[in-house]
Protein backbone atom coordinates (compact mmCIF):
# COMPACT_ATOMS: atom_id res chain seq x y z
CA UNK A 1 0.00 0.00 0.00
CA UNK A 2 1.28 3.48 -1.14
CA UNK A 3 1.59 6.14 -3.31
CA UNK A 4 4.32 7.36 -5.47
CA UNK A 5 5.02 10.83 -6.82
CA UNK A 6 5.28 12.36 -10.56
CA UNK A 7 4.79 15.71 -11.53
CA UNK A 8 5.08 17.13 -14.97
CA UNK A 9 4.41 20.24 -16.14
CA UNK A 10 0.95 21.33 -14.30
CA UNK A 11 -0.07 17.72 -13.87
CA UNK A 12 0.33 15.45 -10.98
CA UNK A 13 0.20 12.11 -11.40
CA UNK A 14 -0.53 9.80 -7.97
CA UNK A 15 0.15 6.59 -8.46
CA UNK A 16 -1.59 4.34 -6.14
CA UNK A 17 -0.54 1.09 -5.00
CA UNK A 18 -2.02 -2.06 -2.54
CA UNK A 19 -5.59 -2.46 -1.49
CA UNK A 20 -8.15 0.76 -0.78
CA UNK A 21 -10.28 0.20 2.18
CA UNK A 22 -11.51 2.85 4.98
CA UNK A 23 -8.32 2.00 6.62
CA UNK A 24 -5.96 2.84 4.05
CA UNK A 25 -7.96 5.13 2.34
CA UNK A 26 -7.52 7.38 4.98
CA UNK A 27 -3.49 7.47 4.66
CA UNK A 28 -3.49 7.86 0.84
CA UNK A 29 -5.81 10.55 1.07
CA UNK A 30 -3.47 12.65 3.64
CA UNK A 31 -0.52 12.30 1.38
CA UNK A 32 -2.33 13.23 -1.75
CA UNK A 33 -3.96 16.08 -0.42
CA UNK A 34 -0.60 17.31 1.23
CA UNK A 35 1.04 16.89 -2.40
CA UNK A 36 -1.62 18.84 -4.27
CA UNK A 37 -1.63 21.61 -1.82
CA UNK A 38 2.38 22.19 -1.87
CA UNK A 39 2.14 21.64 -6.27
CA UNK A 40 -1.19 23.12 -7.18
CA UNK A 41 -1.51 21.14 -9.99
CA UNK A 42 -4.14 21.91 -13.12
CA UNK A 43 -4.69 17.74 -13.24
CA UNK A 44 -4.52 15.37 -10.73
CA UNK A 45 -4.16 12.01 -12.29
CA UNK A 46 -4.68 8.62 -10.06
CA UNK A 47 -3.18 6.05 -11.77
CA UNK A 48 -4.40 2.58 -10.43
CA UNK A 49 -2.54 0.34 -11.82
CA UNK A 50 -1.10 -1.09 -8.83
CA UNK A 51 -4.48 -1.27 -6.68
CA UNK A 52 -5.74 -5.23 -6.39
CA UNK A 53 -9.00 -4.53 -4.67
CA UNK A 54 -10.84 -1.28 -3.79
CA UNK A 55 -14.54 -1.14 -1.83
CA UNK A 56 -16.44 1.98 -1.68
CA UNK A 57 -13.66 3.78 0.13
CA UNK A 58 -11.77 3.79 -3.35
CA UNK A 59 -15.30 5.91 -3.99
CA UNK A 60 -14.99 8.32 -1.15
CA UNK A 61 -11.51 8.92 -2.07
CA UNK A 62 -11.89 9.60 -5.70
CA UNK A 63 -14.81 12.05 -4.54
CA UNK A 64 -13.38 13.52 -1.90
CA UNK A 65 -10.41 14.20 -4.37
CA UNK A 66 -13.12 15.59 -7.01
CA UNK A 67 -14.11 18.12 -4.25
CA UNK A 68 -10.20 19.10 -3.49
CA UNK A 69 -9.10 20.08 -6.91
CA UNK A 70 -12.75 21.46 -8.00
CA UNK A 71 -11.56 24.17 -4.73
CA UNK A 72 -8.19 24.72 -6.18
CA UNK A 73 -9.86 25.16 -9.80
CA UNK A 74 -8.16 21.78 -11.37
CA UNK A 75 -9.89 18.31 -12.47
CA UNK A 76 -9.33 14.72 -11.55
CA UNK A 77 -8.47 11.61 -14.26
CA UNK A 78 -8.66 8.49 -13.35
CA UNK A 79 -6.15 5.92 -15.44
CA UNK A 80 -5.76 2.13 -15.80
CA UNK A 81 -8.87 1.00 -14.03
CA UNK A 82 -9.80 -2.70 -14.46
CA UNK A 83 -13.20 -3.38 -15.44
CA UNK A 84 -14.42 -4.65 -11.72
CA UNK A 85 -13.17 -1.00 -10.15
CA UNK A 86 -14.65 0.65 -13.38
CA UNK A 87 -18.06 -0.95 -11.92
CA UNK A 88 -17.89 0.54 -8.44
CA UNK A 89 -16.90 4.07 -10.26
CA UNK A 90 -20.73 3.44 -12.50
CA UNK A 91 -22.56 2.36 -9.65
CA UNK A 92 -21.48 5.41 -7.65
CA UNK A 93 -21.89 7.52 -10.51
CA UNK A 94 -18.44 9.37 -10.29
CA UNK A 95 -17.47 8.43 -13.64
CA UNK A 96 -19.75 10.91 -15.04
CA UNK A 97 -17.54 13.85 -13.00
CA UNK A 98 -14.20 12.52 -13.58
CA UNK A 99 -12.60 11.46 -16.44
CA UNK A 100 -12.10 7.68 -16.67
CA UNK A 101 -9.76 5.59 -19.09
CA UNK A 102 -9.88 1.81 -18.38
CA UNK A 103 -7.01 -0.59 -18.54
CA UNK A 104 -6.35 -0.30 -22.23
CA UNK A 105 -5.46 -4.21 -22.39
CA UNK A 106 -9.00 -4.75 -20.58
CA UNK A 107 -10.83 -2.67 -22.04
CA UNK A 108 -12.71 -3.99 -25.07
CA UNK A 109 -14.06 -6.60 -21.98
CA UNK A 110 -14.67 -3.63 -19.77
CA UNK A 111 -17.39 -2.33 -21.91
CA UNK A 112 -18.79 -5.80 -22.25
CA UNK A 113 -19.36 -5.95 -18.35
CA UNK A 114 -20.32 -2.38 -17.92
CA UNK A 115 -23.08 -3.00 -19.73
CA UNK A 116 -23.93 -6.63 -18.75
CA UNK A 117 -23.68 -6.17 -15.19
CA UNK A 118 -23.68 -2.57 -13.97
CA UNK A 119 -26.71 -1.20 -12.32
CA UNK A 120 -27.00 2.88 -11.67
CA UNK A 121 -28.09 3.71 -8.53
CA UNK A 122 -28.15 7.51 -8.70
CA UNK A 123 -30.94 9.48 -10.41
CA UNK A 124 -29.14 12.93 -11.55
CA UNK A 125 -30.93 14.81 -9.34
CA UNK A 126 -29.73 12.74 -6.55
CA UNK A 127 -26.38 13.34 -7.30
CA UNK A 128 -26.23 17.05 -8.00
CA UNK A 129 -27.97 17.36 -4.11
CA UNK A 130 -25.14 15.26 -3.08
CA UNK A 131 -22.03 16.53 -4.72
CA UNK A 132 -22.85 20.41 -4.40
CA UNK A 133 -24.15 20.58 -1.28
CA UNK A 134 -20.33 20.90 0.47
CA UNK B 1 -20.52 -30.99 2.13
CA UNK B 2 -21.83 -28.21 4.25
CA UNK B 3 -18.92 -26.22 5.86
CA UNK B 4 -19.07 -23.45 8.67
CA UNK B 5 -16.43 -21.03 10.13
CA UNK B 6 -16.27 -18.56 12.36
CA UNK B 7 -14.14 -15.84 13.58
CA UNK B 8 -14.11 -13.02 16.35
CA UNK B 9 -11.95 -9.89 15.92
CA UNK B 10 -11.91 -6.72 17.52
CA UNK B 11 -13.02 -3.25 15.71
CA UNK B 12 -9.48 -2.13 14.35
CA UNK B 13 -9.97 -0.69 10.68
CA UNK B 14 -6.37 -2.80 10.03
CA UNK B 15 -8.59 -5.90 10.62
CA UNK B 16 -10.54 -4.92 7.38
CA UNK B 17 -8.36 -6.66 4.84
CA UNK B 18 -8.32 -9.35 7.57
CA UNK B 19 -11.65 -10.28 7.51
CA UNK B 20 -12.16 -10.24 3.81
CA UNK B 21 -8.54 -12.44 3.32
CA UNK B 22 -10.45 -15.02 5.76
CA UNK B 23 -13.07 -15.08 3.93
CA UNK B 24 -12.15 -15.86 0.88
CA UNK B 25 -9.79 -18.03 1.98
CA UNK B 26 -12.66 -20.50 3.50
CA UNK B 27 -14.44 -19.81 0.18
CA UNK B 28 -12.15 -20.77 -1.95
CA UNK B 29 -12.82 -24.31 -1.33
CA UNK B 30 -15.84 -24.14 -3.40
CA UNK B 31 -13.30 -23.34 -6.66
CA UNK B 32 -15.15 -20.04 -7.28
CA UNK B 33 -14.21 -17.90 -10.07
CA UNK B 34 -12.08 -14.83 -9.54
CA UNK B 35 -14.63 -12.35 -9.84
CA UNK B 36 -16.91 -14.22 -7.73
CA UNK B 37 -14.53 -14.33 -4.73
CA UNK B 38 -13.79 -10.57 -5.79
CA UNK B 39 -17.46 -9.41 -4.92
CA UNK B 40 -17.38 -11.20 -2.01
CA UNK B 41 -14.51 -9.65 -0.88
CA UNK B 42 -15.77 -6.51 -1.64
CA UNK B 43 -19.37 -6.71 0.08
CA UNK B 44 -17.54 -8.52 3.56
CA UNK B 45 -15.16 -5.41 3.75
CA UNK B 46 -18.23 -2.92 3.14
CA UNK B 47 -20.06 -4.96 6.05
CA UNK B 48 -16.91 -4.90 8.13
CA UNK B 49 -16.22 -1.41 7.80
CA UNK B 50 -19.52 -0.37 8.85
CA UNK B 51 -19.03 -2.00 12.17
CA UNK B 52 -15.68 -0.35 12.71
CA UNK B 53 -16.86 3.13 11.80
CA UNK B 54 -20.77 3.11 12.54
CA UNK B 55 -21.76 0.03 14.89
CA UNK B 56 -18.29 0.60 17.60
CA UNK B 57 -18.35 4.61 16.44
CA UNK B 58 -16.51 5.57 19.34
CA UNK B 59 -15.12 2.19 20.80
CA UNK B 60 -13.62 -1.17 20.09
CA UNK B 61 -15.77 -3.89 20.43
CA UNK B 62 -15.79 -7.38 18.93
CA UNK B 63 -16.88 -8.41 15.97
CA UNK B 64 -18.37 -12.13 14.89
CA UNK B 65 -17.96 -12.99 11.60
CA UNK B 66 -19.54 -16.57 10.45
CA UNK B 67 -19.19 -18.19 6.85
CA UNK B 68 -21.19 -21.44 5.92
CA UNK B 69 -20.87 -22.83 2.79
CA UNK B 70 -23.73 -25.03 1.70
CA UNK B 71 -23.90 -27.83 -1.10
CA UNK B 72 -25.36 -25.77 -3.87
CA UNK B 73 -22.64 -23.40 -3.83
CA UNK B 74 -24.60 -20.94 -1.61
CA UNK B 75 -22.14 -19.36 0.68
CA UNK B 76 -23.99 -17.18 3.75
CA UNK B 77 -21.52 -14.77 5.46
CA UNK B 78 -23.04 -13.06 8.68
CA UNK B 79 -21.28 -10.05 9.92
CA UNK B 80 -22.78 -9.24 13.39
CA UNK B 81 -21.40 -6.37 16.14
CA UNK B 82 -22.58 -5.46 19.64
CA UNK B 83 -22.40 -1.65 18.89
CA UNK B 84 -24.87 1.16 18.68
CA UNK B 85 -27.53 -0.39 15.87
CA UNK B 86 -29.18 1.44 13.15
CA UNK B 87 -32.38 3.50 14.26
CA UNK B 88 -33.43 3.39 10.58
CA UNK B 89 -32.68 0.53 8.52
CA UNK B 90 -34.61 1.71 5.33
CA UNK B 91 -32.64 5.19 5.49
CA UNK B 92 -29.07 3.36 6.11
CA UNK B 93 -29.66 1.27 3.02
CA UNK B 94 -30.49 4.55 0.49
CA UNK B 95 -27.93 5.32 -1.73
CA UNK B 96 -25.43 8.16 -0.93
CA UNK B 97 -26.97 8.05 2.62
CA UNK B 98 -24.20 8.74 5.29
CA UNK B 99 -23.59 9.48 8.68
CA UNK B 100 -19.76 9.16 8.41
CA UNK B 101 -18.68 13.07 7.14
CA UNK B 102 -17.50 13.81 3.67
CA UNK B 103 -15.09 11.24 3.00
CA UNK B 104 -17.74 8.40 3.14
CA UNK B 105 -19.39 7.62 -0.02
CA UNK B 106 -22.71 6.24 1.98
CA UNK B 107 -22.46 3.73 -0.66
CA UNK B 108 -21.49 0.46 1.73
CA UNK B 109 -24.76 -0.99 1.62
CA UNK B 110 -25.55 -0.65 -2.30
CA UNK B 111 -22.12 -2.07 -2.74
CA UNK B 112 -23.18 -4.81 -0.87
CA UNK B 113 -26.05 -5.19 -2.67
CA UNK B 114 -24.61 -5.31 -6.35
CA UNK B 115 -21.74 -7.60 -5.19
CA UNK B 116 -24.45 -10.42 -3.40
CA UNK B 117 -27.56 -11.77 -4.09
CA UNK B 118 -29.29 -11.11 -0.91
CA UNK B 119 -28.62 -8.55 2.12
CA UNK B 120 -30.49 -9.29 4.83
CA UNK B 121 -30.24 -6.49 7.96
CA UNK B 122 -31.18 -7.06 11.37
CA UNK B 123 -30.58 -4.25 14.19
CA UNK B 124 -31.82 -3.07 17.44
CA UNK B 125 -30.58 0.55 18.85
CA UNK B 126 -28.47 0.03 21.15
CA UNK B 127 -28.02 -3.69 20.97
CA UNK B 128 -25.96 -4.13 17.55
CA UNK B 129 -26.84 -5.20 13.70
CA UNK B 130 -26.27 -8.55 11.89
CA UNK B 131 -25.90 -8.33 8.04
CA UNK B 132 -26.06 -11.39 6.24
CA UNK B 133 -25.19 -11.68 2.91
CA UNK B 134 -26.03 -14.39 0.84
CA UNK B 135 -24.15 -15.33 -3.18
CA UNK B 136 -24.00 -18.70 -5.16
CA UNK B 137 -20.96 -19.45 -6.37
CA UNK B 138 -21.60 -21.45 -9.81
CA UNK B 139 -20.83 -24.88 -9.08
CA UNK B 140 -18.44 -26.43 -12.05
CA UNK B 141 -18.72 -29.99 -13.46
CA UNK B 142 -15.99 -32.16 -12.81
CA UNK B 143 -16.61 -31.23 -8.69
CA UNK B 144 -18.85 -33.83 -8.11
CA UNK B 145 -17.59 -36.09 -5.18
CA UNK B 146 -14.56 -34.17 -4.25
CA UNK B 147 -16.16 -33.50 -1.14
Amino acid sequence: MGVKFHLEGDKLTALLSGEIDHHNGAKLREQIDEKAAQTRPAELILDFSGITFMDSAGIGLILGRYRWMQNLGGRVRIIHISPRMEQLLVLSGIHKLVQVEPDEEESAQNEEDAQNTSREIFSDSAKEVKYHAK
Amino acid sequence: MQNEMRLTMLSYSVNEGFARAAVASFVSQLDPTVEELSDLKTAVSEAVTNCIVHGYRDTIGKIYLMVRLDDDGMVTVRVRDKGCGIADIAKAREPLFTTGGAEQAGLGFSVMESFTDRVQVRSTVGKGTTVTLKKRMAVRKGDEGQA
